[in-house]
């Protein structure tokens, strides 16, 4: 038992479980939407096309959790928008253009930060500190989890339509791309926050993986945004334990967590594992 | 009030080769048409323009008794993420969602109507399936009913039956008279002459352009069948511009 409640007894530990806790409602609802899309890869491509905006504001501000934010969420923005714009008036897919403007952003952040930073500040920035995250930083990712999930309840239906049936979308008179883009600001919004605590490269891993692994749990778009803040909480959790009594950085550990509970999934999950693949239960009359 | 669609000189096209071609006429409200003709003759297309999906290249289309966006649509091959968890109540009661608005409740009222809807098109029993486990004929259906839930004066149905079997044919096609009992206007681009002979009062037989439209007797008369099909399919990349004026249908 001390084992398992022992390191939470440090406050910072707790504290990175809180945070945990928020990413998983404020993240896994947005993940399995974007799982649902097809889009699981738009994740990622955003949460380095953050990095500009997070260094720039990081060269005139230093550590500040406001301006790294907004500066996050600026640059995260401004390539969504400009990948949904282009394949909107060009013949290129929104993945094309999204690969285009994103590592063009990655290229810039990277170059602000070599040149006005050190390498142990782009490592914090790449890979967070959870266990090291100010007052500021855990009211934004708190912040961020209630605000997406009061526009998911609102805008869920038209969502649910533009994932599943774009066509009727659009002859019902509403055009999917004010609902497309108000997700992709869930998305920006939810990676910004992710990365307070876990950086921007592993805050897409706890976004993503939970989601992923809920495929193989639920048939039901409800079921398997449950199911993804479970496993959000338990990797959180497990994580941190882990991480507390192995010694390794706790941000890749929860993330790691995270990847095992998708291999598990992947091979016992009884919505399409690969366990139904082998043991064949015999077939039923009708 | 019942809809129409009046069709004045309109071309439709793509990248500037016509595929609906000076095309002038009307639905009228209230009436039950086939839109005929070979592959390649502008169909879809045309509906896809009454639809407002596409805009045409020249000549105007007029609605009358129903704005656009209140139209049902069931386009030849919806864009369908099948493998969307969704049952198929939730999916039928999609076409109730302008009452409920984007953000309401969906109300036990259009819950009932996707009820009644589902039973109508021989889907009972299948309410709480996800629409990907459903065959093709089946989610064909399922789409069928949300027309239904959507309740529209004016239907725009593309092939329709396609992978229907005979006997779901059959009673879809009893609908579609209903729905004309009931004042609706419905326009079906068919394929089977025999279905049309018999179940829609007037035709337009369409090979890009009109080869005859009125009643159904009249329109798929041999000699009309046989001009339809010389049309042919190809465009010329070289083709010159089209100098037809105004007058020209």
């Amino acid at each position: 038992m001390d084992w398992i409640f022992g390191p939470f007894a440090d406050p910072a530990t707790a504290r990175a479980l809180a945070a945990c806790i928020a990413l998983a409602f404020g993240g896994a609802p947005i993940g399995v939407f974007l799982v649902l899309r097809r889009t699981s890869l738009i994740g990622d491509a955003l949460s380095h096309a953050i990095l500009p905006g997070v260094a720039i504001a990081f060269v005139f501000a230093g550590f500040s959790v406001l301006w790294m934010t907004i500066g996050g969420l600026a640059a995260g923005l401004a390539v969504a928008i400009l990948s949904a714009a282009a394949s909107r008036v060009t013949t290129l897919r929104e993945d094309a253009s999204l690969a285009a403007f994103f590592i063009i952003s990655l290229a810039l952040g990277t170059l602000l930060v070599a040149t006005f930073g050190t390498d142990d500040e782009l490592l914090h920035i790449l890979f967070g500190k959870v266990l090291e995250m100010p007052d500021a930083a855990l009211m934004t990712v708190a912040g961020v989890a209630t605000a997406t999930m009061a526009v998911l309840a609102l805008i869920y239906r038209p969502l649910v339509l533009e994932c599943f049936d774009p066509g009727f979308l659009r002859s019902a008179g509403l055009t999917g791309a004010l609902v497309h883009f108000a997700f992709l600001s869930l998305v920006v919004l939810s990676l910004v926050s992710g990365f307070q605590a876990l950086g921007t490269l592993m805050a897409v891993g706890l976004m993503m993986l939970p989601a992923i692994a809920a495929r193989f749990w639920s048939d039901s778009a409800g079921g398997q945004i449950g199911v993804a803040v479970g496993l959000t909480i338990a990797a959180g959790f497990l994580g941190l334990v882990v991480a507390h009594h192995a010694g390794t950085p706790p941000e890749t550990t929860i993330v790691l967590t995270a990847g095992v509970f998708y291999l598990v999934s992947l091979a016992v999950g009884p919505r399409g594992g690969i366990a139904g693949r082998i043991v064949r239960l015999r077939h039923l009359e009708a | 009030m019942n809809a129409a669609v009046r069709l004045d000189n309109v071309t439709f096209g793509y990248r500037r080769h016509p595929a609906v071609h000076h095309l002038s006429g009307t639905f009228e409200a209230g009436s039950l048409t086939a839109i005929a003709g070979p592959n390649g003759a502008g169909k879809s297309t045309l509906l896809k323009g009454i639809a407002g999906e596409i805009r045409p290249l020249s000549g105007e289309i007029a609605l009358t008794g129903v704005a656009t966006r209140d139209i049902a649509y069931l386009p030849q091959i919806a864009e369908i993420e099948r493998s969307f968890p969704i049952t198929v109540l939730d999916m039928v009661a999609l076409g109730g969602w302008r009452e409920a608005g984007l953000f309401g409740r969906i109300g036990k009222d259009v819950l009932k109507r996707a009820e009644t809807a589902i039973a109508s098109v021989g889907l009972s029993g299948f309410e709480d399936r996800p629409v990907g486990t459903l065959s093709g004929g089946q989610a064909q259906r399922a789409l069928f009913a949300r027309v239904l839930v959507q309740d529209s004066r004016l239907i725009l149905l593309d092939e329709p039956f396609a992978a229907i079997d005979s006997r779901t044919t059959a009673d879809l096609l009893a609908i579609l008279t209903r729905w004309q009992g009931e004042g609706r206007t419905v326009i079906a681009v068919l394929h089977d002459h025999d279905a049309v002979r018999t179940h829609f009062p007037s035709t337009l037989l369409l090979a890009r352009e009109c080869v005859a439209w009125g009643p159904t007797v009249e329109a798929l008369r041999p000699e009309h069948l046989l001009t339809a099909r010389r049309m042919c399919e190809a465009f010329h990349d070289d083709a010159p511009i089209c100098q037809a004026g105004e007058g020209h249908s």
